[in-house]
């Protein structure tokens, strides 16, 4: 059963559409992720979906029920927001009892479910404290399980790793995927970081200008990008687009490589003239144009390990790379993914 | 042609630099606020603290100490007593009136409505207009007989003629009065802190206690009231202080009466002291308002120091 399912939503702020009719299905139990740039309204259609704005036109499906008239409070869904909307005023406590609170919930029970939601999040000693006395990550657990605690049909999440520095983000990513696995509660995560949507997405839902671009699992999506929006927006460095032949080119630069490492298969040559060339320690990232395109294009390539310390690819001077004709991704002027030549 | 004088070296006096000296130039600045204060209202409270314990009336300006004599006499004055009572009703009526019209008031200036900006400039105005002025228009509306609240009721059929109220003429209706005219004038220092608070809250806070499942009631008493709190009750403070030392109001509308039904501390000591010239009872009665407003403002510095969150 899906979990939830929006047909054709749209929301308009006056004259401007901020969602241009979204239709997702979010099946039980799955992590599904809202990937887009900022301002493509990836947040406005939670927003809809928990019911702090309503939409303009099109269904919105809850538990196969239609809530398209139904308050928030009776949607059951929770929402985590990106800088968590605590309640200063609370303990940590009461902030979790609260979603039950409303729901007239008896004592005994609260304190139950306020004790099962702390101890899962491993926040159990600090209930006795304000917000403002924890850290950024203690308050993004309580958040959660203020969000957790009356166990809703979806969870929605809008950016909530956001506020965290880079070293607590990995470390919460972890913890969110893991626990979201352990509760089996069907999430929908906003997100516009890339490495969020790869490494905790069941399925990513590409969002651009208020439309779904692609929506598949995280392979799919980097592997077989549906236009040239998603072969450029995943990835980093994005795909190397090129035109060719009244459309478009695409391969990623883990994928151009010198030509004498390709092995067997066919594969298609470039004529490469590199311009800088970017140590990172794990991988080297060259930048340069390749001969016969568009001399004004930068093309980059990624090279593996083996190539990492590697002079030989000297600046200013023409290499011979190509890439593995199963690697190459085809777009035709409209931008589509086409299948072939 | 421009020339450039040539620099001259001078020799560095200790003097020259005083004023870049951050405890000489910060002195001088505050030192004309400290004058004001301690000539202004230093001086004249002890003045009003030395009177108040002697016999000093402008009829026999001696300097004789009597002790707590004017205080006693005072306390078993009921016209006094009276007076108290009238105080606390018009300070505490006029403040709650005051905050609940401020904060239905903000919630109101809170919507996006076409003309909003002149709206919230209009709003000020009672605070604004000079006190006299706008009492002077108030009691006309209270008036006997012209009074177009009076006119407004009969023109509705609630009441007739013979039995409007006479606002002014009646005691429990002139204090009403006198309560109205006040929390009108209070009003919209209060929307203006309610907006301050209500604008300060993060939006997250405000949704997230929508999709918990708050309704507008709870959203208000349990979110956004206890986190304005602090705010509202700095609001307080100042109105109720101000409020209990007023006399303005008393003075202009009603003149204490009738027969002293709306007398407040402010009035009746400006009546005892300046009017009759008994300047030690006079004295003694306006400092009653010290303990009171004392109590006051250290239970709400105290209040404050616990909510802040």
């Amino acid at each position: 059963m899906a979990a939830v399912l929006t047909r054709d939503i749209v929301k308009k702020f006056g004259d401007v559409s901020a969602v241009n009719g979204i239709s997702l299905t979010v099946p039980d139990g799955q992590f599904m992720v809202l990937l887009g740039p900022s301002g493509c309204g990836k947040t406005t259609f939670l927003r809809v979906i928990c019911g702090l704005e309503k939409q303009t036109s099109g269904d919105l499906l809850i538990g196969g029920k239609v809530v398209n008239d139904i308050p928030p409070r009776a949607r059951g869904v929770a929402m985590m927001f990106q800088s968590y909307g605590l309640y200063p005023h609370f303990s940590v406590r009461r902030n979790i009892a609260f979603p039950l609170r409303t729901q007239r919930v008896p004592g005994a029970e609260v304190d139950k479910k306020v004790a099962w939601a702390s101890q899962l999040l491993g926040i159990d000693h600090l209930l006795d404290r304000r917000p403002r006395q924890l850290s950024g990550g203690e308050r993004q657990r309580v958040a959660l399980a203020r969000a957790l605690v009356r166990e809703p049909t979806a969870l929605l999440l809008d950016e909530p790793l956001s506020n965290l520095d880079a070293k607590l983000r990995a470390s919460a990513r972890q913890e969110i995927k893991q626990f979201q696995q352990r509760v089996g509660v069907t999430t929908i995560y906003v997100t516009h970081d890339q490495v969020e949507a790869m490494g905790m997405g069941d399925r990513i839902a590409v969002i651009d200008s208020g439309r779904v671009r692609q929506v598949g699992s995280p392979a799919e999506i980097y592997e077989d990008p549906a236009d040239r929006f998603v072969a450029t927006f995943v990835g980093a460095p994005p795909m190397n687009i090129v035109a060719r032949n009244s459309g478009y080119l695409g391969f990623r630069p883990e994928n151009f490589l010198p030509k004498d490492m390709m092995e067997d298969g066919s594969f298609t040559e470039f004529s490469f003239r590199v311009d800088r060339s970017e140590y990172l320690g794990s991988e080297r990232i060259v930048y340069g144009v390749i001969a016969g395109f568009d001399p004004n294009q930068v093309i980059t390539a990624k090279l593996p390990p083996a190539h990492v310390a590697e002079e030989s690819i000297r600046p200013g001077e023409w290499h011979p790379f190509a890439v593995r004709n199963s690697a190459l991704r085809h777009f035709d002027k409209d931008g589509q993914r086409s299948s072939g030549h | 042609m421009v020339s450039i004088a040539e620099p001259i070296a001078k020799p560095a006096t200790p003097l020259r630099f005083i004023l870049d000296r951050r405890e000489v130039l910060g002195s001088l600045f505050v030192a004309p606020a400290i004058l004001y204060v301690l000539l202004l209202a230093g001086v004249p409270f002890l003045l009003a603290l030395y009177y108040s314990v002697s016999a000093y009336t402008i009829y026999d300006p001696s300097w004789r100490f009597v002790g707590l004599e004017n205080f006693a006499d005072i306390l078993e004055n009921p016209v006094f007593l009276q007076t108290l009572g009238n105080t606390f009703l018009f300070t505490f009526g006029s403040q709650i009136i005051g905050l609940i019209l401020g904060k239905f008031g903000a919630l109101l200036l809170l919507r996006p409505f076409r003309g909003r900006r002149i709206v919230r400039a209009l709003v000020i105005l009672p605070w604004a207009v000079p006190i006299a002025l706008a009492t002077v228009a108030w009691e006309w509306m209270f008036d006997s007989l012209y009074s177009v609240i009076n006119w407004t009721l009969i023109a509705l059929g609630i009441v007739t003629r013979s039995e409007a109220p006479n606002w002014l003429g009646t005691p429990h209706l002139a204090m009403l009065s006198v309560i109205v005219v006040n929390a009108w004038r209070f009003f919209p220092f209060a929307i203006v802190i309610f907006l301050a608070g209500i604008t300060a809250i993060p939006q997250d806070v405000l949704d997230a206690a929508t999709v918990d499942g708050a309704g507008f009631w709870r959203r208000n008493y349990q979110i956004i009231v206890p986190m304005i709190l602090p705010i509202v009750a700095v609001g307080l403070i100042f109105g109720t202080v101000f409020t209990f030392t007023d006399l303005s109001i008393v003075f202009l509308l009603t003149m204490g009466g009738p027969v002293g039904a709306t007398s407040v501390l402010g009035f009746e000591g400006f009546q005892v002291g300046i009017g009759s010239g008994d300047v030690s009872h006079g004295a003694a009665t306006s400092l009653f308002m010290l303990p009171v407003l004392l109590v006051v403002v250290v239970a709400m510095l105290r209040f404050i120091r616990r909510r802040e969150i």
